[in-house]
């Protein structure tokens, strides 16, 4: 067994695992209709290349990468595009975003695909180019894309590849059941990265000791393959990235730093099998593993779903009773977020569909002052104080919170889950961490304002200066002049060289005659543009006031026409 | 159709702040017992007025606050202050001057300070030392414990306490007397064991001190329940005693006339166990970090043995904990823990750059 370090405080919610783990993943019946995000992870959305009526084959890309850090989209099923539109996404604000509607022809019929038998001998860049356009991106819930994260660069030696098993979150199964039933698979997946980062020193999978048939298959599959199995007491979060990362290694990621810094590569376990399924089979991420759970659903059970596949389709077959369900939530209850529309579709980092009853997560009660207690720093994992932050948050301290570290709090929810008050603390750090930022961003723009308007200021003065000092020459000039002159002669001359000066700037008779023509063309022009916005809009039932003004004009631009007529008869 | 929009985390453990109160009322009670048993039904009548009055005033100024009293009520905070100040206060203490103590510590240190969560000094011992200042007399006469009644001589039964502590009725010669802290004071030039001789609230005394060392040890045990509850950490209530116990020995002396007492008799007197479990470890006043409470500890217990030792009070943890009170916020401000991926502990008072 190795050597396993403890993070501080974490918590032991009830798990709720055990229902989903009754049956085998199952397969669904495949939705009329599946919508799929543009966005299903960070960075860029992907931009579609097909449009609406075009047909579609089950994996074909139906957007591409748009941008460095972006990943691409594939239909799920065979069909028509029937739409590409804003539609409610899985996002905890319950917006809209830019989705692909597919409607199934029925038949799932496959795209051509081919795998590659060998990755061994395949260079670590054809294998990102796969990765990358399989459109994997990170399975456990942030969904960074994954072919970045493989490719920290030269600059950054990888020496540990960490795939993280740990599903700390309460009642979330996919993983477990995935690692269960699909093991070789995983294990492919993992040798696959063990290549593509240069065969890192240490291989170790990481994973909570709540799943032994998990540990039992994994521990039965890596003998000889140089890959670490390591089970670690439960404890919520540990599956955090940078929990994860100081419980197998014993080192903290430094703060505002990623893990390819300290040598290390942490990836989801069910990345791995998305990864397996890209390079060997040449698919395409196209569907994963969800639990649906919670006791307002009369079956609990983990699914292999499509992405795009409407939340309300997963809880029609799960016997879902909507009077006993207190919320919808997509992931687990820690760090989850309820769903405001049943119609939000599957994503990539859609690991569970929770839907508990009123006595497993009741509506929330109103918060209490808090006394200070301290339950929420013995709770916390990275050592914050959370009742300090709460003050300073409701205080508006962005000193004294940023001094506390609010922006190294992952979110967890710890210290609301035992905050005997009730109160929603990780809501206040959410806000205050974008208020700062907000802050940020307006005081560096008023900054470059400031410094913009400072520049115009020095050098409206200095042009102030240069024109003082030329006219200070030019005023010593004529003094000059005027001192070394004697006698009328030469200010007579000076009149007549001035009148013989403006009598050249005159124009001559004709380019005279052909400016006033034009300023008469221009003027019909104008004149005419006019009477046919009136007409249009006497035609269109405008209201009084608008057809008055346009009236008006009309008259005004007829008077110009005139003036411009009577100027050229004159000259003429 | 849409559902409700509520955020994470959605999970709760089954804890609200009403149960902890409920707790920390309930521990006392082994100290509640063990000084009904020594020292009569005064604290018991204590307890129970300061209860009624607290509830009552805190309810008007809810009232004239416009909260809801159910909701504001029901956190029982207002009990467990009347509850402590009750249990603080001398036995068959006239009835007025546990109201007005509850009363000033409710309506002016908790209410007037913005309620539950707000009050910078600890309620209870706000309104202990108005008493004690005010009412000096009073404050001072403590019930001779049971073991020392002359003989023939027993407590006032439950109705003639009622009838001291409401009618001014005067209790029966002998019942009232010195506490230990408060005699072992007064012996001038006498080495310890002389006094430990000459006075029976130490000579009849199992370990150390009559009557006393059982409220002490009962109150230990009601907060070492709570430390098992991890209601609280060690670190306050710990510094505390060990802080006590550090200086009572460097200060021992062997015993000799000038010695202000030994380590047991200042670990198991006056209100070193129920001070350093249950006013002590009052989270809104106190420091918050766990270094924070511990420096906030060795403070109350220093300034306890200080004053005990050569100040002109007796007991000292009222005044100990007020001073320790306005030390808090300056204690929080160098006690910040380090946090994950931080190679140091910051300060709260950083400036943030630029």
């Amino acid at each position: 067994m190795s050597k396993t370090w403890q993070t501080p405080g974490g918590i032991h919610p009830p798990e709720n695992k055990h229902q989903s783990l009754t049956m085998p993943i199952g397969e669904l019946p495949i939705p009329e209709k599946l919508v799929v995000p543009l966005s299903q992870h960070i960075g860029a959305p992907a931009s579609p290349c097909v449009s609406v009526g075009d047909k579609v084959l089950k994996g074909q890309k139906i957007a591409t990468t748009a941008g460095p850090i972006s990943v691409a989209v594939h239909a799920p099923t065979s069909g028509t595009i029937s739409a590409i539109e804003k539609r409610p996404i899985a996002h905890s604000s319950g917006m809209s975003a830019p989705c692909i509607e597919i409607t199934n022809d029925g038949r799932d019929k496959w795209i051509k695909h081919k795998g590659i038998e060998d990755f061994k001998h395949t260079s670590p860049a054809t294998l990102l180019e796969m990765i990358a356009d399989a459109g994997i991106a990170g399975m456990g819930g942030a969904g960074f894309p994954t072919a970045v994260k493989l490719n920290p660069g030269f600059q950054r030696p990888i020496d540990t590849l960490i795939i993280n098993a740990t599903e700390c979150e309460p009642y979330i199964t996919a993983d477990d059941a995935l690692i269960r039933e699909r093991t070789v698979e995983i294990i492919t997946g993992i040798r696959i990265l063990s290549h593509l980062l240069g065969n890192p020193s240490q291989i170790i999978i990481g994973i909570e000791d709540n799943k032994p048939e998990a540990i039992a298959e994994l521990s039965r599959h890596i003998d000889g393959s140089g890959i670490s199995l390591v089970p670690f007491p439960t404890k919520y979060p540990s599956g955090g990235e940078k929990q994860l990362i100081y419980i197998l290694t014993g080192k903290e990621l430094p703060s505002g730093q990623i893990p390819a810094d300290i040598g290390t590569v942490c990836v989801n376990i069910g990345t791995t099998y998305a990864i397996k399924r890209a390079v060997i089979d040449g698919q395409p991420l196209i569907s994963r593993v969800t639990t649906v759970t919670g006791k307002a659903c009369g079956v609990n059970r983990n699914y292999e779903v499509l992405l795009g596949t409407p939340v309300e389709h997963l809880l029609k077959h799960n016997e879902f009773d909507r009077e006993a369900c207190s919320r919808v939530i997509m992931g687990g209850p820690m760090m989850g977020f309820s769903l405001t529309s049943e119609l939000v579709p599957i994503v990539k980092t859609s690991n569970c569909v929770l839907a508990p009853s009123y006595d497993e997560i009741a509506s929330e009660q109103p918060a209490q002052p808090c006394i200070r207690c301290g339950m929420c720093a013995e709770a916390c994992p990275v050592s914050l104080l959370p009742q300090q932050l709460l003050w300073y948050a409701q205080a508006e301290d962005h000193d004294r919170l940023e001094a506390h570290n609010l922006f190294d709090c992952i979110e967890c929810g710890a210290c609301s889950y035992v905050c005997p008050s009730n109160i929603p603390l990780v809501q206040y750090y959410r806000n205050s961490k974008g208020e700062i930022k907000k802050a940020q961003k307006e005081k560096i723009k008023s900054d470059h304002a400031r410094e913009r308007f400072e520049f115009h200021k020095e050098r409206i003065e200095l042009a102030e200066k240069e024109k003082e000092a030329k006219r200070a020459a030019r005023r010593e000039a004529a003094q000059k002049a005027k001192e070394s002159t004697t006698g009328e002669g030469s200010s007579i001359d000076i009149i007549a060289a001035a009148k013989a000066r403006a009598a050249a700037k005159k124009p001559n008779p004709e380019q005279q005659q052909a400016k006033l023509e034009r300023a008469v063309e221009s003027a019909q022009m104008r004149a005419q543009l006019a009477q046919e916005k009136l007409n249009s809009a006497k035609a269109n039932d405008e209201t009084e006031e608008k057809l008055n003004a346009l009236s008006a004009a009309v008259t005004a631009s007829q008077q110009k026409l005139e003036q411009a007529q009577a100027r050229l008869a004159e000259h003429v | 159709m849409a559902f409700r929009q509520i955020t994470s985390p959605h999970a709760h453990a089954p804890q609200n702040t009403a149960k902890v109160m409920q707790l920390v009322i309930w521990c006392t009670l082994p100290g509640l017992f063990a000084l009904t048993w020594h020292f009569g039904w005064g604290s018991f009548i204590n307890v129970v007025l300061a209860i009624v009055a607290a509830v009552v005033g805190e309810a008007i100024i809810l009232k004239l606050r416009k909260r809801p009293l159910r909701f504001y009520l029901g956190d029982y905070s207002a009990v467990l202050t009347a509850v402590l100040l009750g249990l603080a206060l001398p036995p068959l203490a006239p009835w007025w001057v546990v109201v007005t103590g509850t009363l000033f510590s409710i309506v002016v240190a908790k209410q007037l300070f913005g309620g539950l969560g707000y009050n910078p000094f600890n309620p209870a011992m706000v309104g202990y030392v108005i008493l004690l200042i005010s009412f000096p007399i009073q404050m001072t006469t403590w019930v001779t414990p049971l073991a020392l009644l002359p003989e023939g001589v027993t407590h006032p039964d439950f109705l003639q306490s009622l009838a001291i502590v409401f009618a001014s009725a005067s209790p029966v010669d002998g019942v009232t007397g010195a506490t230990p802290l408060d005699s072992f004071k007064h012996y001038q030039g006498l080495t310890v064991d002389q006094i430990y001789q000459q006075n029976a609230l130490f000579s009849e005394a199992t370990f150390v001190t009559v009557g006393w060392e059982w409220v002490n040890l009962a109150f230990l045990a009601g907060g070492l329940v709570l430390l098992a509850k991890r209601t609280f950490t060690w670190h306050g209530p710990g510094a505390m005693l060990l802080t006590i116990a550090l200086l009572s020995l460097i200060f021992w002396d062997g015993g000799s006339s000038q010695s202000p007492g030994s380590p047991l008799m200042h670990l198991l007197s006056g209100a070193s166990m129920m001070g350093a479990f249950f006013i002590l470890t009052d989270p809104v006043s106190s420091a918050v970090s766990n270094r924070g409470r511990f420096i906030y500890g060795v403070l109350i217990g220093m300034l306890v043995y200080v004053i005990r030792a050569w100040g002109n009070y007796p007991d000292a943890v009222a005044f100990a904990v007020l001073l320790a009170n306005f030390a808090a916020p300056f204690i929080d401000n160098y006690t910040l823990p380090r946090t994950y991926g931080h190679t140091n502990r910051r300060r709260a008072t950083e400036k943030s750059e630029g």
